[in-house]
């Protein structure tokens, strides 16, 4: 089975990536308010995906900054 | 026992870069200790118990990623969580500086308000500059534990920062809650503040991370885990002092050497 993991940063938390990529859009001229970065994990398993949230809790995301999101793939 | 006797592990995992000096300063506190690699302790040739206190120094562990710290955290806990939780319980000091608070941070084990928590409860986020952030801070005492017995209360202290994800987090919506208990308990230990001691109040660069209420070094309540962005083991002897090339000054001791001291001492005492 494969699982998709998107971890993203919660509303209001620093995104210097996306800010990056914003502020370098607009000064090529491109029409954009906002960027938000994400991170994600195809993970390779025969675990169930109640296991691939352990994983999200224990490793791939932080609950104070981070939320996630699993799919399967 | 004698302060010499006193035996400290610094522990290292891929990434560490800061074991030496760590080190440096236990020695010159009056205590010894030994570099060790994170896989010879759940390797076994060397064992946890036959240190007095643990050590988790700076550097870049894991390569930070995922998160700066988390990958040491969960193999550790994975790896040697009886052991870790049987030293705590024992009253055995634990640091963490820079990556090391990075580290106990991710682990659950700080700010520990109800004991180690399964799943962090604060985070060490990017600095509000988006930057890595090199370079001298004054800190102001605001709390109490065993490693800062040797500064007084309210005192200023110079050490360097050298970090990207220092800005301590908390979850969203009860951050004050949590803050005010922290700070009942006496376990937000310094505070990034000016010259005079006012507090830096998210101020940059007096805060290089915007910290949440200017934390730079939280300890668990009962203050025998304690870890802090800034570096101590970067200001423990003169020729560390920043204004060293000016002033000529080389002798005497840095402000972060008190931290060793209070740990060593603390161990003579009590085993």
């Amino acid at each position: 089975m494969r699982f998709e993991v998107r971890v993203s940063f919660k509303p209001g938390v620093l995104d210097a990536e996306g800010n990056a990529a914003l502020d370098a859009l607009k000064s090529l001229g491109f029409k954009a308010s906002g960027v938000a970065t994400a991170k994600v994990y195809y993970i390779e398993t025969a675990e169930p995906q109640a296991r691939v949230e352990e994983m999200c809790r224990k490793l791939l995301a932080n609950p104070i900054i981070q939320d996630y999101r699993i799919s399967k793939v | 026992m004698k302060k010499s006797d006193v035996r400290v592990c610094i522990v290292r995992a891929p990434g560490t870069n800061c074991d030496a000096e760590t080190l440096d300063g236990v020695i010159a506190a009056g205590g010894t200790g030994e570099i060790v690699h994170f896989n010879r302790l759940h390797g076994g040739s060397r064992k946890l118990e036959d240190y007095d206190a643990l050590i988790f120094p700076g550097g870049f562990s894991y390569g930070d990623e995922i998160r700066s710290g988390v990958i040491w955290a969960r193999k550790f806990l994975g790896l040697l969580g009886d052991d870790l939780k049987k030293f705590v319980d024992a009253e055995k000091p634990v640091l963490g500086v820079c990556n090391g608070m990075q580290v106990i941070v991710e682990s659950g084990l700080l700010p520990g308000l109800r004991g180690a928590s399964e799943a962090p409860e604060a985070c060490m986020a990017s600095n509000a500059s988006a930057r890595y952030e090199c370079r001298w801070i004054f800190l102001k005492k605001t709390g109490d534990c065993l490693f800062t017995e040797k500064y007084a209360q309210g005192e200023v202290v110079e050490m360097p920062v050298g970090h990207a994800e220092g800005k301590f987090t908390l979850e969203p919506g009860r951050e004050q809650k949590i803050l005010d208990e922290l700070e009942a308990n006496k376990q937000i230990v310094f505070r990034y503040c000016r010259a005079d001691g006012a507090l830096a109040r998210g101020e940059y660069p007096l805060s290089p991370n915007a910290s949440l209420d200017d934390v730079a070094g939280v300890s668990n309540p009962s203050g025998t885990v304690f870890a802090l962005m800034p570096h101590p083991d970067r200001s423990c002897f003169g020729w560390q002092r920043r204004d060293w090339t000016r002033t000529g000054k080389v002798d005497g001791e840095g402000d972060g050497l008190r931290i060793f001291k209070g740990l060593v001492d603390y161990c003579a005492k009590k085993f």
